[in-house]
């Protein structure tokens, strides 16, 4: 298979063996769900229900508020029990709805079945997408309305659907490929019709062979549609890296995908956007990743959006021996979090547990200048560099060495032999050039 | 619940650390050791032993001595020691490589802070100022596997010498080693005060017979510059496990290897013997080992790839201008020194920059 790839990144080990051959299993809805107002990026959701309402499944129970924002629904009938702080997965605290499930699984409205829905007109597609709450499902979740929204001095003429899933452990992805490839074609074929675009690609890395014959088969008599097989490094599924070995364009630095007329999306929007506009389904579930060497029986679980982590581990059998670190997402770019709280969220691809032992060591050395970490970033930046200018508060330095460009994929981190917590160095960064900038402003 | 891990991602990594690198860079030594005593005896390892165990001794010894935590299990000094001895003549003195590591270490490393602080390569600044200070006892004790030193053991040579009953040429040849020999004889014939037996022995010296004796190792050198065979297999290693990277010694072995056809034949320009250059001396030794060390060479890509080319003009120049026949260590240390400069001035474009941002 001649496979696409993109230059620098890493090969991390990938873990994808607890759980990729486990088929998706349905989570029941648990007696307490707690709804984030934002799992997405933008403006957080403004609810509209209070204390005591009941409410029914698939409910909207929290408004976007704003174009760069979403809805949340219900995921069960029930109860609202509490609005306020809660543990949230990227390891803060959030505000969130509280719903007692009352177990009746009544929708609030049975599902249609639109047959017809290839013939709404893209404005209508998008209100509809909109209106389901869909965000990006494979990691920092932008508004999907708002990315199939590009300025008209930006013609889109390719969409790639990102199966690539280079984060290790994670195989919600895969699972959803093999599992339901007509959907995800589908919802291409929506995307592809909201943009005008041309061409449509399905990114998936070599270590998912399987879904990538499966694709290729599906695909096999589509004109305009096809599967790009990517060499396993990490950060493929990154969309600059992505579109680069999809297509060979470089996204500009500081730019977006649509400056060089493509968009990501990933594979489980793809699915997400199919449901809402055939059965005006709101997103209120999704596939997640149980996995790690010390969960007892690793699985991919389809999980209401607002279940608590603890609920989830429990119906994976628990733990083997102390957890270490708790991550959710990837080992890779994922938060470590507290404890087992938090929810899953509508872009919560995964939970991972590492035993004590699996954990990394965080102390650092001096930095050996071994030039690793330039090596390994796919963005060509100099790690070491910003790192050790945003330690001596050199904002301005870091800024001129592209701090900014950084997608914290965390590849300069996996490789550095002195330990130093490059990323943390950076988001630091990051967040000190965006206040200068503020400033400047 | 106990409290669990809460730091910044990745939370995995690749489980590489200083010490990893370290060792693996002594493992990656030894052939090349093994290849030191086949060819020059024990001597050799021993004065390897005397640099290694002066160079951890010394450390411990700053470090215990300044109150901070002794590193000396990170192989680090392990490494500097061996270094500093394979630069050196097998049959030199026996304190030579005692008071060159104290020196490295002392001087090249802990002053600044110890490893990842020293700004050139502490085993070249040890060997610098052995250089500078004992001169005699640092270029002779040259050794071969036959005993009576020198290049005699092509045979070829030795018939010419005889036949030419130049007892000069004789001299020089069983005193030195076959770039020492190159050299001289080759100043000697553009001065035109050679006789047709110097070019003689330079075209043998530049022969395939000879070249392949330099490969693997019959020949009078420093300790850990004798077999490039053995030094290869070694950086093999180091590239597989990705501990070097192939800019630094492919640009600093392809700069010496054109220019030294460009200048360093006796038939004019364009007609110096390339592998000559790039077997003999220290040159593979040189470009895999010590330029490649990370603490001094540049983090940028494009600046290893000029730190390569400067190493080489360098050792060209001085191989075939200079008053000493081996470049290769100076080479290294004065672009060691314009190590910070070369990365400064190379900053990376992020991926996908352009010069002017259209908006
Ligand atoms: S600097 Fe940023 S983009 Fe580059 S490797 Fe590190 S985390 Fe990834
Ligand atoms: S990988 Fe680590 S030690 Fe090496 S240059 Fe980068 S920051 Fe320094």
């Amino acid at each position: 298979m001649c496979a696409k790839t993109f230059k620098g990144g890493i090969h991390p080990h990938d873990y994808k063996h607890f759980s990729n051959h486990k088929k998706i299993e349905k989570f029941p809805a648990p007696k307490k769900l707690y709804i984030p107002l934002i799992q997405h990026i933008g403006r957080p959701a403004v609810p509209i229900v209070k204390v005591g309402d009941e409410i029914k499944k698939g409910q909207k129970i929290a408004d976007a508020s704003g174009f760069v924002s979403i809805p949340m629904h219900s995921p069960v009938s029930g109860k609202i029990t509490k609005i306020g702080p809660y543990p949230h997965p990227t390891g803060t605290i959030q505000h969130a709805i509280e719903i007692e499930n009352d177990g009746k699984n009544e929708w609030i409205s049975k599902l249609q079945d639109d047959e017809q829905f290839m013939s709404l007109s893209p404005e209508k597609m998008k209100e509809r997408i909109q209106n389901a709450g869909i965000c990006g499902m494979g990691g920092a979740g932008f508004p999907t309305h708002v990315k199939l929204s590009p300025p008209e001095n930006r013609p889109i003429d390719i969409v790639i659907l990102n199966g690539v899933e280079c984060e290790p452990y994670l195989t919600s992805d895969h699972r959803l490929m093999l599992e339901n490839p007509e959907e995800i074609i589908a919802g291409l074929r929506i995307i592809m019709k909201i943009l005008g675009a041309k061409r449509g690609y399905i990114g998936i890395e070599l270590n998912k062979k399987d879904a990538i014959t499966v694709f290729k088969q599906m695909l096999r008599d589509e004109k305009n549609m096809s599967v790009v097989p990517c060499m396993l490094r990490y950060p493929q599924g990154a969309e600059k890296q992505l579109i680069y070995a999809a297509t060979k364009r470089k996204v500009p630095a500081g730019g977006l995908p649509m400056d060089v007329g493509a968009v990501v999306q990933n594979v489980g929007t793809a699915f997400a956007i199919y449901e809402a506009l055939r059965y005006h389904k709101p997103l209120i579930e999704r596939i997640t990743t149980m996995s790690g060497s010390i969960v007892n029986e690793p699985k991919n679980l389809k999980v209401p959006v607002g279940t608590p982590l603890s609920q989830l581990l429990e119906f994976c059998g628990g733990t083997t021996e102390d957890i270490g670190k708790i991550i959710s997402g990837g080992p890779m770019m994922g938060f470590a979090l507290p404890n087992s709280d938090a929810p899953a969220t509508k872009t919560t691809s995964g939970f991972v547990f590492m035993s004590p032992a699996e954990v990394v060591d965080t102390t650092e050395a001096p930095c050996l200048r071994c030039g690793r970490c330039v090596d390994a970033c796919p963005m060509n930046l100099i790690p070491t560099f910003i790192a050790e200018n945003v330690k001596n508060a050199q904002y301005d330095a870091a800024m001129k060495l592209g701090v900014l460009d950084c997608i914290e994929c965390g590849s300069c981190g996996y490789v550095c032999p002195s330990h130093i917590q490059l990323v943390q160095w950076i988001k630091i960064g990051k967040i000190e050039v965006n206040k200068l900038k503020l400033k400047d402003k | 619940m106990n409290l669990v891990n809460v730091s910044s991602s990745p939370h995995l990594h690749e489980h590489v650390n200083v010490r990893k690198v370290m060792w693996t860079v002594v493992i990656a030594l030894l052939p090349a050791l093994i290849a030191a005593y086949i060819f020059f005896g024990w001597r050799s390892i021993w004065i390897t032993i005397l640099g290694v165990a002066a160079a951890v001794g010394t450390e411990a010894l700053v470090q215990f001595l300044t109150k901070r935590p002794i590193t000396v299990s990170d192989g680090s000094a392990v490494v500097t020691g061996m270094f500093l001895a394979f630069n050196l003549p097998p049959l030199t003195a026996w304190w030579i490589p005692v008071v060159g590591s104290v020196f490295a270490i002392t001087i090249g490393k802990q002053i600044f802070g110890g490893l990842g602080y020293n700004p050139v390569n502490p085993a070249l600044l040890g060997r610098a100022f052995l250089m500078a200070s004992w001169p005699v006892q640092m270029t002779t004790g040259w050794a071969t596997k036959l005993a009576n030193a020198g290049v005699s053991t092509i045979s070829g040579l030795k018939q010419t010498l005889i036949t030419g009953g130049d007892a000069q040429l004789q001299n020089l040849i069983t005193s030195a080693t076959p770039l020492n020999v190159a050299q001289q004889i080759r100043g000697d014939i553009i001065a035109g005060t050679a006789g047709d037996s110097a070019r003689t022995i330079f075209h043998q010296l530049s022969s395939l017979d000879y070249i392949k004796e330099l490969f693997w190792g019959n020949i009078g050198g420093c300790i850990g510059e004798v077999s490039a065979a053995a030094l290869i297999l070694g950086a093999a290693i180091l590239v597989y496990k990705h501990y070097i990277e192939w800019r630094i010694p492919i640009s600093y072995i392809g700069t010496v290897a054109f220019l030294s056809w460009m200048v360093g034949g006796i038939d004019g320009l364009f007609s110096g013997p390339i592998l000559f250059h790039i077997f003999s001396g220290g040159l593979i030794l040189g470009a895999f080992f010590m330029a490649t060390d990370m603490v001094t060479s540049p983090v940028t890509k494009k600046g290893r790839l000029i730190f390569g080319l400067g190493c080489g003009i360098l050792t060209v120049v001085i191989r075939t201008w200079g008053g000493y026949p081996e470049g290769v260590s100076y080479s290294i240390l004065i672009m060691n020194v314009a190590t910070p400069l070369i990365d400064r001035l190379t900053p990376q474009k992020p991926f996908g920059f352009r010069k002017k941002s259209k908006k």
